[in-house]
């Protein structure tokens, strides 16, 4: 026991998994404890069984499956369009100082606008449609993105860069073919970060003015009063979280084999 | 014929933060002449990797000029090759792809690219190391592998700042009798920055001594040992002789860095 709590030291192989599920188990068992053993009335928390209970009816009875695809779809976009403006703006500004100078100071500002207080304005632009969850996203997103993959365009090693200049490449060689492949592993490790906020936004997105998709679903479940529904709609988002987040990192791995343990 | 030529170069850091300005440099001249091996001796902090990396283009000298057979050196290119102190192999490419890289950037076909590689990596002895990754290499075969990509660009002078200063004792002695077999076949020339004696003059046909910070050159003096050099000559009298020398002209520059820093 001494020894496995030694700052830093690397958890035994055969036991890493053991831990984390003992995690999850002793979660269901609180919470089968709390709501079986009557400490919370069913009102406020369903059980463990009445939750899974319910969300089987809700695939069974109310196409639930629509609404998770409708809000895995609205993430996905939102994600895709964020990251297809704020990656080739983040590396301009992590590569050419005057392009950092020039945005670093309204992005940073821009960067605490929560992509909530948006909600109502996007509405009054975008309607109450798919493209208005989108932009909720989108805003969540991209600010996040260029800022963090500026930083790590910014911090590939110079003597790398130096070593490039040496070699004879050129600016954009050096762009290209050094500061490009030196920070993907990372750039890649950032968009996994913000994915993972921008299930968050989704939600609040759907919370309003929304007619599908797991948020909706949950505000509906709240007026009948079904903590069921709701707690398995939870529930299902960080299991679609857990999912995207293991197949992101396996893919990063098989990407970046050479960025291993770094 | 004087291949590279160094008049005047000087170099005064600005001070950060209302710090004073470092004086790195003052006014120095070198004539380098072709198929010199220069080894450049000083205590640490004294300029030497500053000269050197003027030399390479990597550093604007605040005065003075560098022409390489006539033209004067403004930037980094393939014609002054670099092997740091520092391990910068592309950790993303493969031994043989990190050898390739500079011919890459000049637009060199693949199939000669790959015959080029293979040749350096055999010469530095890493022959059926090509399609390793740099992290698994031992820092002596990191830096072979450094030497090889800054050598298949046939720059016509090669600098070295303290290739082998991370190396352990044993290997690095064998890497110098490398490095020297390579000079005696090519009749490269080199400007090799070190702050160790022995090395220094082993493989030196100058030893060029730089005095305490702010750098100059002290003295100048010809090594006149027979090639091909084995490590044998480490133990005759004339090696002796220029080593009690050359302490003598270190000793004094290194007490005053010590001196200086107190
Ligand atoms: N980029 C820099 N900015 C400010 N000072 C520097 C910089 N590079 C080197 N110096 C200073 O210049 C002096 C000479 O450095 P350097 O050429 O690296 O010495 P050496 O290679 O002989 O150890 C040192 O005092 C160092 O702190
Ligand atoms: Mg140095």
């Amino acid at each position: 026991m001494d020894g496995l709590f030694a700052p830093l030291k690397p958890v035994p192989p055969g036991l890493r998994p053991v831990l984390g599920i003992l995690c999850f188990v002793l979660f269901f068992l609180g919470w089968g404890i709390v709501t079986y053993g009557g400490f919370v009335q069913p009102l406020f928390l369903a059980s463990p069984g009445e939750t899974l209970l319910k969300g089987g009816e809700l695939f069974v009875e109310y196409g639930f499956a629509g609404d998770v695809l409708v809000t895995v779809w609205r993430v996905f976009a939102g994600f895709a369009l964020a990251a297809l403006l704020a990656v080739p703006l983040g590396i301009l500004m992590g590569a050419f100082k005057p392009v950092e100078a020039f945005f670093s100071g309204f992005v940073s500002f821009a960067r605490y606008l929560p992509a909530s207080a948006f909600i109502p304005l996007l509405i009054l632009w975008a309607g109450v449609g798919e493209l208005q969850k989108i932009l909720v996203i989108f805003i969540g997103s991209v600010f996040q993105i260029v800022i963090m993959i500026a930083v790590i365009v910014g911090s590939v090693r110079t003597d790398l860069v130096e070593a490039a200049y040496t070699l004879g490449a050129s600016r954009r060689g050096v762009v290209l073919r050094v500061l490009l492949p030196a920070a993907a592993p990372q750039m890649a490790e950032s968009l996994r970060l913000v994915l993972g906020w921008a299930w968050t936004y989704v939600i609040v997105a759907e919370l309003v003015g929304a007619s599908a998709g797991i948020g909706h679903m949950i505000i509906e479940a709240q007026r009948f009063l079904d903590t069921g529904q709701m707690i398995f709609g939870i529930f299902i988002i960080g299991m679609i979280g857990l999912i995207t987040d293991v197949l992101f990192q396996a893919a990063n791995a098989r990407l970046f084999p050479w960025a291993k343990g770094r | 014929m004087s291949r590279l030529s160094i008049r005047g170069i000087e170099k005064t850091f600005p001070g950060r933060r209302r710090a004073a300005p470092t004086r790195a440099l003052e006014p120095t001249d070198l004539e380098v002449r072709d198929n010199d091996f220069i080894t450049i001796l000083g205590p640490s902090g004294c300029g030497k990797s500053t000269l050197l990396r003027v030399v390479a283009g990597l550093e604007t000298p605040t005065a003075g000029t560098v022409t390489l057979d006539g033209r004067p050196v403004t930037r980094p290119g393939p014609d002054r090759g670099m092997v740091f102190q520092s391990y910068t192999l592309f950790p993303w490419l493969s031994v043989r792809d990190n050898v390739c890289f500079g011919l890459r950037e000049r637009g060199v076909p693949r199939a000669e690219q790959l015959a080029i590689a293979d040749r350096y990596l055999a010469q530095v002895g890493l022959k059926g190391f090509e399609n390793h990754q740099p992290s698994q290499l031992s820092g002596g075969m990191q830096q072979r592998t450094a030497l090889a990509r800054a050598l298949a660009n046939d720059p016509g002078v090669l600098l070295l700042d303290e290739p082998f200063g991370a190396l352990d004792h044993q290997t690095r002695e064998l890497m110098q009798e490398l490095l020297l077999g390579i000079w005696e076949q090519h009749r490269k020339t080199v400007l090799f920055v070190t702050h160790d004696i022995d090395e220094a003059i082993f493989m030196a046909s100058r030893v060029v001594v730089m005095s305490a910070r702010p750098g100059r050159i002290k003295c100048d003096i010809a090594i006149d040992l027979p090639h091909p050099r084995s490590y044998k000559v480490k133990t005759s009298a004339a090696f002796a002789a220029y080593k009690e020398r050359l302490t003598e002209e270190i000793r004094v520059e290194t007490i005053k860095t010590l001196n200086m820093e107190a």
